[in-house]
């Protein structure tokens, strides 16, 4: 296990290193937008005074490699500056919204990986079949519609017509768990069936790719069960890209879910960061991309990570 | 076949048809075979590649692989119609009365469980034991097939095994339910000499102490010598003949069984070293290597070969030979010694080497299949060499790709435009030889050139080998683990072990003994036609003093190349 833990430090330090870059990336792009946060606060009717007035307080006009540096220094103690629109430290604007988008990912998470596993295996024993191509298209179809479109649909039969779910997942503070996923219901559904075609197709590909190993040949050979042959000798051995495609979509469940927020009035991040953009409210901007990045790294990590462990040669060393 | 009665007939299929489905039309793969298996009988079928062994072996059970089926005839197994019975009729079969052992091992154990959760997956599903009672009765066939560690090795990974161990574990798996039959497809042709003694002496045990009938499948006649009752002779789908081994092997009736009895035959005149002071083409002196990060492959490895000689570089899997063919080609740098061409040092890294040192090293691989670009036509194949090495251009190189052609025996006008998978194995491994004669080199590294190729075709290959040598005066370092080849064609001799070089020497005088030990181990665990030889040297050795067991019995404690698991 000692390699294992090399190695897991190995790929963290990796990631560390890529998050750095991002951050460069993601402070200098925001520096290349026109104007800056004076000038769009105060809008076409401030004179030249007032804006120098606050470039001044916010500091605006020293060098980019200072503020850069100034910025990274608090980013890493958790201090991503003040808004500059409303005044607020950057963590209190986007914490709780970041709060609410992990809630949503995770809900639609614990449906949509377990079910697009199940319906991979089931699509991949009975591959070619009539139940195969109609879950093909089915979940093609859903991946293809945009979130936006799919969202309304569903407002429009499980909230509008048949008033099951509410339309607006609107959330506060005081609400019981089992409200909350009464609430969040519609969202997380619209979020299940954008990611599960994905997962599903790639375990039905991991596992036929491996149909002609002569160990699922021995297998059949041996009497096993079709299910079985699936189950217990292919499965095992597909986990590696199958982890790595639910990683990515983990990560867009976080990161790509701007849409659906604003379909259903969901008060998460994405939301934050579009309203953000059109204030010019670079330190959110620049906090919620650094968080984005920082979410995609360590998905990413978690699947590599994963995938090795699934492997019995690292697992089990000789 | 006077051993075996009517009444004790196991399986019987007769005017049995496959065919195979290729470029969008069903071919005939079996045209028509018949065949009858007694209790308790041991049939091997034998033939080249493309003969159709595998494809009757997996029709025993019923089973026909993805792209190919069964198109007509009967296969009766104790009384059971297979080619009407219903799918989940046949599964009830497999694995409990009828077994399948695979060629490889390695591959054919599921990597993702333990050996001994395979072994007991058949017997716990068709309920004949509980798991524990699986388990004990797995730990015993193991003790049986002679695996070090019986109550131990089981729980392992299939990666934490070496090859010779795996087969004997999947001959004891196939042993689980106790079938009547169990098929036997190749299940030594991947192993050493001297670890496939052990599995053949195994399997023969346990299926004579079980009384049970099996189709022994392979292209090695000496194998099949040793294991088969009666021998069956296959040729592109249909029957040559079949007879009792003895006979067979005695008094073959058919032209072809003569051609394949006669394959081990060629033989040349052994050359000796120049005399007058030559330098050797290539000179391995004192070499280490090893892989990053881990141990020694090589230790202190010296050998010489002299212009227009071929040395033989022999020893088991993992002894170290490919590594010293990697050494002197540049592409492991050696972390001691050096290498001399005709007396001048040799850069140790391939980068460093000019255009007329690279020239020198040329290689031929094992797979050809694998070694040939299969999106390039021959003619840049070939080409390619021609221009770096030599700067010709146009005319010139069509026409020296011409000559290479010829010189291999392909007639540039048909072959010149092809693609490397429309030719047959032999062929592609000619284009080979060809493609490392276009650097007009005076040394080839021959990496086991003909291990995968059948008898006659290596046979081609080899004649052809030898005909370049005299004709262009070319070297050759001979990698192989095929001791007949070496008698064919080797001139000296360096025996390899673990990474040393255990003994050398001209040919017949390491055919002639006293051997060092492991030459001595290496020589005698080469199967003969001889039908008691099997029996003669288990005598000899002591059962419990063949492959691995020997090897750790004359080596120091700490050295046992045969444990080293599969990679």
């Amino acid at each position: 296990m000692g390699d294992l833990t090399r190695l897991v430090l190995k790929r963290l330090g990796y990631g560390l290193l890529t998050l750095l870059v991002v951050s460069i990336l993601i402070f200098f792009a925001v520096e290349l937008l026109p104007g800056d946060v004076a000038e769009a606060v105060l809008g076409q009717g401030a004179t030249p005074e007032t804006v120098q007035a606050m470039r001044d307080q916010l500091g605006l006009d020293r060098p980019a490699v200072i503020r850069y540096l100034e910025w990274l220094g608090g980013a890493v103690t958790g201090d991503f500056g003040v808004s500059a629109v409303s005044g607020d430290p950057v963590m209190r604007v986007i914490g709780a919204r970041f709060v609410n988008t992990l809630f949503l990912a995770a809900y639609a998470a614990v449906i949509a990986v377990p079910f697009a596993i199940f319906l991979g295996v089931l699509v991949a024993l009975l591959r070619n079949s009539v139940f195969d191509r109609v879950a093909n298209v089915m979940t093609l179809t859903s991946i293809s519609s945009p979130e936006f479109f799919l969202g309304y649909i569903l407002i429009l039969y499980l909230a509008v017509k048949l008033p099951l779910f509410p339309a607006i997942a609107s959330l506060s503070g005081d609400m019981s768990f089992g409200d909350l996923l009464h609430r969040a219901f519609l969202p997380a559904l619209t979020l299940v069936l954008v990611v599960t075609a994905h997962m599903m197709r790639m375990t039905r590909a991991a596992i036929i790719n491996l149909l002609a190993s002569p160990y699922i040949e021995m297998a059949r050979l041996k009497g096993v069960k079709p299910w079985r042959v699936i189950v217990k000798h292919a499965l095992p051995n597909a986990w590696a890209p199958i982890i790595n495609v639910v990683a990515l979509n983990l990560a867009y469940l976080i990161t790509g879910v701007v849409l659906v927020e604003v379909v259903f009035v969901y008060p998460g991040i994405g939301q934050a960061l579009v309203d953000a953009v059109a204030k010019r409210d670079f330190p959110v901007v620049q906090a919620a991309s650094l968080i984005f990045a920082a979410t995609f790294i360590l998905l990413n990590l978690a699947a590599d990570v994963g995938a090795i462990l699934t492997n019995p040669r690292l697992r089990h060393p000789k | 076949m006077t051993k075996f009665s009517e009444k004790d007939v196991l399986l019987r299929i007769k005017d049995l048809q496959i065919q195979g489905y290729s470029e969008e039309t069903w071919i005939d793969i079996i045209k028509g075979v018949d065949l009858t298996l007694h209790r308790g009988e041991v049939l091997g079928l034998i033939g080249e590649s493309g003969a159709g062994k595998s494809t009757i072996g997996a029709a025993a059970m019923g089973y026909a692989r993805d792209g190919t089926r069964i198109s007509g005839g009967s296969i009766e197994f104790d009384g059971m119609e297979l080619t009407t019975a219903t799918e989940g009729e046949k599964r009830a079969l497999r694995g409990s009365r009828i077994a399948y052992v695979a060629q490889s091992a390695a591959a054919s154990f599921n990597p993702a469980h333990k050996i001994i959760d395979q072994h007991t997956e058949a017997p716990v599903q068709y309920r004949i034991q509980k798991r524990m009672a699986a388990q004990e009765d797995a730990m015993e066939l193991y003790e049986r097939l002679r695996l070090p560690n019986p109550g131990e090795i089981g729980f392992r990974y299939p990666h934490q095994v070496s090859g010779g161990q795996l087969q004997r574990a999947m001959t004891a798996m196939a042993m689980s339910c106790r079938p009547d039959l169990i098929i036997f497809d190749e299940p030594t042709t991947a192993l050493d000499v001297t670890t496939q003694i052990e599995v053949l002496a195994a399997i023969r045990d346990i299926v004579d102490q079980f009384n049970t009938a099996a189709i022994y499948i392979t292209h090695d006649l000496a194998v099949v010598a040793q294991m088969a009752d009666t021998i069956k002779v296959l040729l592109k789908g249909e029957e040559v003949e079949q007879a009792s081994t003895e006979q067979m092997l005695s008094n073959p009736q058919e032209e072809y069984t003569k051609s394949l009895w006669a394959v081990r035959s060629f033989q040349r005149d052994q050359k000796s070293r120049p005399t007058d002071g030559t330098p050797p083409i290539i000179s391995v002196k004192n070499i280490d290597a090893s892989y990053t990060g881990s141990a020694k492959v090589l230790d202190d490895v010296s050998f010489d070969i002299y212009p227009g000689m071929t040395v033989a570089v022999v020893g088991e899997s993992g002894s170290g030979k490919s590594t010293t063919a990697r050494c002197i080609t540049g592409l492991l740098p050696p972390s001691k010694g050096e290498i001399l061409f005709k007396g001048e040092k040799l850069p140790a890294k391939y980068t460093d080497r000019n255009k007329d040192q690279l020239r020198q090293a040329q290689m031929i691989y094992q797979m050809a299949d694998t070694a040939l670009n299969p999106k390039v036509q021959i003619h840049e194949i070939i080409g390619r060499p021609a221009q770096f090495y030599s700067g010709l251009k146009g005319g010139d190189l069509k026409q020296r790709v011409d000559e290479l052609l010829d010189l291999i025996e392909l007639d540039p006008a048909k072959y010149y435009y092809r693609y490397p998978p429309e030719l047959s194995g032999g062929q592609k491994q000619r284009i080979g030889i060809a493609r490392a004669l276009a650097a007009e080199p005076e040394f080839i590294i021959c990496d086991e050139v003909t291990s995968a190729l059948d008898q006659l075709v290596a046979e081609g290959i080899l004649k052809l080998l030898d005909r370049l040598q005299q004709d262009l005066g070319l070297a050759y370092m001979f990698i192989t683990h095929d001791l007949a080849t070496v008698r064919s064609i080797a001139d000296e001799v360096v025996v390899m072990q673990q990474g040393k070089v255990v003994e050398q020497g001209p040919k017949d005088e390491m055919f002639t003994p006293p051997h060092h030990p492991y030459t001595d181990l290496l020589l005698s665990s080469v199967p003969e036609m001889d039908p008691n030889w099997l029996t003669t040297l288990l005598e000899e050795r002591g059962v419990d003093n063949v492959g691995e067991a020997a090897d750790v019995n004359q080596d120091p404690p700490d050295g046992k190349a045969e444990d080293e698991p599969t990679k």
